[in-house]
C-alpha cells in the first residue's frame, strides 16, 4: 500500500507537464480530461490510502535523500497519516469537482490558454499535495512556495489586464513576507532541534518545558508564515484582490485549499504551539480580530466575489481562533466543512457570473431564483451552512470552535458569536440581493439568463450534499454519545498536545446555552436579512460608517501611505540622489580625470626625435644617480 | 699609463657624443655622434681588458680577453648599423630633400 503514496502527487505533476508542454497542440477536451482525470486518479489513490490508515498504521515513504549536510539530513519523504489524509481527500476531492466545473466555465478561452489554465491548476494541486504530504518542514516549504507561485499565476491568468496583474503581484509579495517568517522558523528549528522531520522535532519538543524562548519564537515565526498564506491580519489584503482570477480558481485556491495551508501547518505542529502559550494567545487573538474585522467589511461589499472573499478571511479567522484555544480538531473540522460550503458558494457565484455575462455587482442582479434553479438551491444551502444553522455542516464545526473559545475565555466567545451573527447577515444579504426580488440588470442580460450546463451544476450538487452532510462526522457528544467520529480519528495526531493540556470540558447545560444563543442569533439575523434585502435591496452608495466598511476600513490606503509610499520615496531617493548623484558622479569623475590627464600629457609627445633623446638621457641620468648615490 | 686617464678620455668622448645627439640637427652628424659614443665604450673596454691582463697574467695568461671580444662584437654590430643607418638617411634625403631630423616629427602621430 505504501508504494501508492507517491502516486498521489505524481498524477497532477504528469497532468501539469503534459498540459504545460503541449498546450498549443492539445484540443480543449483532451486538456480538460487530462487535467481533471489526473486529479480524479489522485483522489482514488487517496481514498484507497484512507481505507488503509489505521490508528497504528500510517505511511511514511522516503523517496530519496534530499539534502545531506553534515549532521543534518533532510530526506524527501512523504507522510500520510490521519491529518494529512483528510487534507488529501479535501484537496483531490474538491479539487476534482472544481476541475470538472472549470472545463465548462473556461470553455470560452482559446485552446492554448485553456490548457495553460489546467496546467497551472494541476501544478497547484501538486504543490498543495507536497505541502500536506511532506514529512518534514522543508518538503512542506517547497509546497508552500509552490502554491504561492500557482496562486500568482492563476490570479494573473488574464494577464492582459494590468489591474489583475497588480493583484497577482500583491498576492505574491504578501505571501513572500509570510514565507520569510516560515523560512526563519525552519532555520530556527534546525538550530534548535538539529532536524526538520516532523516526528523527530515533535518528540524533541515534547521534552522541552512549556514556554521556552525558542519554542515561542519558532511558533510565532511559523505563524507569520500562516498569516501570509492564510490571509490573517495584517497580511490579509491580498485575498480579496485575488478575486481577479477566474472564479473556479477562487473556489479552489482562495477558499477551499491553499488558504488553509496555515491551518494545516499549525495543526501539524500542534505540540509546538501547545508548549508555547504566548504564541497560542497571539494566534487566537489574531484569528478573532481577523474574523470580526473581515466580517464587518463583508457587510457592505457589493461585489459577489468580494463578499465571499471577506467571508473566507473571516472563516479562516475562526479556524485560527480554534487553533489558538487548542481546539485543533475543531479547526481541522472547520477547514473541511468550510472547503465544502465555500467551494460551493464560489462555484455558485461563478455560475451566476457566467449566467450574467461577467457581471459581478449584486446590485445589478436580483430575481435569479427562477432562472437558475439549481444554482439557487445549492447556493441557499451553502448560505445556511456557513451561517451555522443546524443540522448543516457549518453549525457543527463553528460551534465546536466557539465552545472551545468559551472554555478558554468568555470574551473570545462573545466576539466570535457576534462575528457569526454578522456572517449570517451578510450571507443572506448576498443571497437575497442576488436571487430574490426583481431583476435589475439590463434587458439584454435578462434575455440570455439560463442555467449553467451539467458540468457546472453537478459539482454544485455534490458540494451541496457535502455541505449538508459533511458536519455529521463531528456531531458533538451532546447529541449523540461517541458521535464525534472526527475527533476519535484525529486523536493520534493531537495526542501529545492533549497530554500536555487537558481540554476544558463544559458541562452540558452551558453547552446547550451557547449553542442556543448562537443558533437563535444566526437564524434571526438570516431571516432579518432575508426579509429586508429581498424587498428593498441596498442599491445606493453607503454613507457614514457604512462607507468606511465599504472601503474596507481604508486598510489598503493605509498600507499604501505607511509602507508603499515611503518605500517608493526611499527607492526614488536612492535612485536619484545616491545612485545618479553620488555613485555615477564618482564613476564618471574617474573617467573625466583620465581624459583630462591624457589631454595634458599629450603635449609631451611632440614627435621631435631630439626631445625624445633628451628625455631618454635625462631618464638614464636619473637611474644613474639613483643607482649610485641615493640607493646606498 | 694609469687607468683614470683612459676613463676620463672615454667619458669626454661619450659626453661629446651625447651632446652632439642632443644639440645637432643634421642626421649625419647625429649618426657620427652615436658612433663616437660606441667607440668611447670600446676604448673603455679595451683599457679595462689590458688592465686586467697585466694584473692577472701570472695566474691566467688569457685574463681580460672578454673585453677585447666585446669590442669586436660592437664593431661588427656598429658596422651593420652604419649600413642600415646610412641607408635610412639616404631614403630620408630622397623623400624630404633634407637631413634635418626636426623635419621627422611624424612619430607623434
Amino acid at each position: 500500500m505504501s508504494q501508492l503514496v507517491y502516486l498521489v502527487p505524481l498524477f497532477p505533476l504528469i497532468g501539469f507537464i503534459i498540459n504545460g508542454l503541449f498546450r498549443n497542440s492539445l484540443p480543449k477536451p483532451v486538456s480538460a480530461v487530462l487535467g481533471s482525470g489526473s486529479i480524479l486518479a489522485s483522489f482514488i489513490v487517496s481514498a484507497m490510502l484512507f481505507l488503509n490508515i489505521k490508528e497504528d498504521n500510517t505511511f511514511l515513504v522516503t523517496l530519496f535523500e534530499f539534502i545531506p549536510a553534515g549532521k543534518l539530513s533532510i530526506p524527501f519523504s512523504f507522510q500520510v497519516d490521519q491529518l494529512s489524509i483528510i487534507f488529501l481527500l479535501i484537496i483531490t476531492g474538491v479539487g476534482f469537482l472544481i476541475h470538472l466545473y472549470s472545463s465548462s466555465y473556461m470553455k470560452e478561452e482559446t485552446s492554448g490558454h485553456f490548457a495553460r489554465y489546467f496546467a497551472y491548476l494541476n501544478l497547484f494541486v501538486f504543490s498543495m499535495l507536497l505541502l500536506v504530504m511532506g514529512a518534514n518542514y522543508v518538503i512542506m516549504f517547497i509546497g508552500w512556495e509552490g502554491v504561492g507561485l500557482c496562486s500568482y499565476l492563476l490570479i494573473g491568468y488574464w494577464f492582459k489586464n494590468t489591474s489583475y496583474n497588480n493583484a497577482a503581484k500583491k498576492a505574491f509579495i504578501m505571501n513572500r513576507i509570510g514565507d520569510l517568517g516560515f523560512l526563519l522558523a525552519v532555520f530556527w528549528i534546525i538550530q534548535q532541534f538539529g532536524t526538520v522531520t516532523f516526528s523527530e522535532v515533535f518528540t524533541k519538543a515534547s521534552a522541552l518545558s512549556s514556554g521556552t524562548v525558542a519554542l515561542t519564537g519558532i511558533t510565532l515565526l511559523l505563524f507569520v508564515g500562516a498569516t501570509g498564506k492564510s490571509a490573517q491580519i495584517p497580511l490579509y489584503t491580498w485575498l480579496p484582490d485575488a478575486m481577479a482570477g477566474p472564479t473556479p480558481v477562487s473556489a479552489l485556491i482562495h477558499a477551499a485549499t491553499m488558504v488553509t495551508a496555515g491551518i494545516y501547518m499549525i495543526a501539524r505542529s500542534n505540540i509546538l504551539y501547545t508548549l508555547a502559550p504566548v504564541s497560542q494567545t497571539v494566534v487566537a487573538i489574531t484569528g478573532l480580530a481577523t474574523a470580526i474585522f473581515a466580517a464587518t467589511i463583508a457587510l457592505k461589499q457589493n461585489d459577489i466575489k468580494k463578499v465571499l472573499a471577506y467571508s473566507t478571511v473571516s472563516q479562516l479567522g475562526y479556524m485560527f481562533l480554534g487553533l489558538g484555544v487548542g481546539a485543533y480538531t475543531g479547526a481541522v473540522f472547520h477547514v473541511m466543512t468550510h472547503a465544502f460550503f465555500k467551494a460551493l458558494l464560489f462555484l455558485g457565484a461563478g455560475s451566476v457570473i457566467h449566467a450574467m455575462h461577467h457581471e459581478q455587482d449584486i446590485r445589478k442582479m436580483g430575481g435569479l431564483k427562477k432562472h437558475l434553479p439549481i444554482t439557487h438551491i445549492t447556493f441557499l444551502l451553502g448560505c445556511i451552512a456557513i451561517a451555522g444553522i443546524p443540522p448543516l455542516s457549518g453549525f457543527f464545526s463553528k460551534d465546536e470552535i466557539l465552545a472551545a473559545a468559551f472554555a478558554q475565555n468568555k470574551i473570545y466567545w462573545i466576539i466570535g458569536v457576534l462575528g457569526a451573527f454578522m456572517t449570517a447577515w451578510y450571507m443572506f444579504r448576498l443571497y437575497a440581493t442576488t436571487f430574490l426580488g426583481r431583476f435589475r440588470g439590463t434587458h439584454e442580460q435578462e434575455h440570455h439568463l439560463q442555467e449553467s450546463p451539467a458540468a457546472m451544476t453537478i459539482p454544485l450538487v455534490v458540494l451541496a450534499i457535502l455541505s449538508v452532510a459533511g458536519g455529521w462526522i463531528g456531531i458533538p457528544e451532546l447529541f449523540v454519545p461517541n458521535g464525534h467520529a472526527l475527533e476519535k480519528y484525529l486523536e493520534p495526531i493531537f495526542a501529545a498536545s492533549n497530554k500536555v493540556k487537558e481540554a476544558h470540558h463544559l458541562d452540558h447545560s452551558t453547552e446547550w446555552m451557547l449553542m442556543i444563543v448562537s443558533v437563535a442569533g444566526s437564524s434571526a439575523m438570516a431571516l432579518l436579512a432575508w426579509a429586508r434585502f429581498s424587498r428593498k435591496p441596498e442599491l445606493e452608495e453607503a454613507s457614514g460608517v457604512g462607507k468606511v466598511l465599504a472601503n474596507k476600513y481604508y486598510v489598503d490606503e493605509l498600507y499604501d501611505r505607511v509602507i508603499v509610499k515611503p518605500i517608493n520615496f526611499l527607492g526614488n531617493f536612492f535612485s536619484v540622489r545616491i545612485e545618479k548623484g553620488l555613485i555615477d558622479w564618482i564613476v564618471n569623475g574617474a573617467g573625466r580625470l583620465v581624459q583630462y590627464g591624457s589631454r595634458q600629457l599629450r603635449w609631451i609627445q611632440s614627435g621631435q626625435v631630439g626631445s625624445y633623446v633628451l628625455l631618454m638621457v635625462l631618464g638614464m641620468l636619473v637611474f644613474f644617480v639613483v643607482q649610485f648615490f641615493i640607493k646606498k | 699609463m694609469p687607468i683614470e686617464r683612459y676613463i676620463f678620455l672615454s667619458i669626454a668622448l661619450f659626453c661629446i657624443g651625447v651632446a652632439g645627439v642632443l644639440i645637432r640637427r643634421n642626421a649625419i652628424i647625429v649618426f657620427m655622434c652615436i658612433e663616437l659614443m660606441l667607440n668611447a665604450v670600446n676604448l673603455l673596454l679595451v683599457a679595462f681588458s689590458k688592465m686586467h691582463y697585466l694584473k692577472n697574467v701570472a695566474t691566467n695568461p688569457s685574463a681580460g680577453i672578454e673585453g677585447q671580444l666585446f669590442v669586436f662584437f660592437i664593431m661588427v654590430v656598429a658596422a651593420a648599423e652604419v649600413s642600415v643607418g646610412l641607408a635610412i638617411i639616404v631614403m630620408m634625403y630622397r623623400n624630404v630633400h633634407s637631413v634635418d631630423i626636426n623635419f621627422l616629427n611624424r612619430l607623434k602621430h
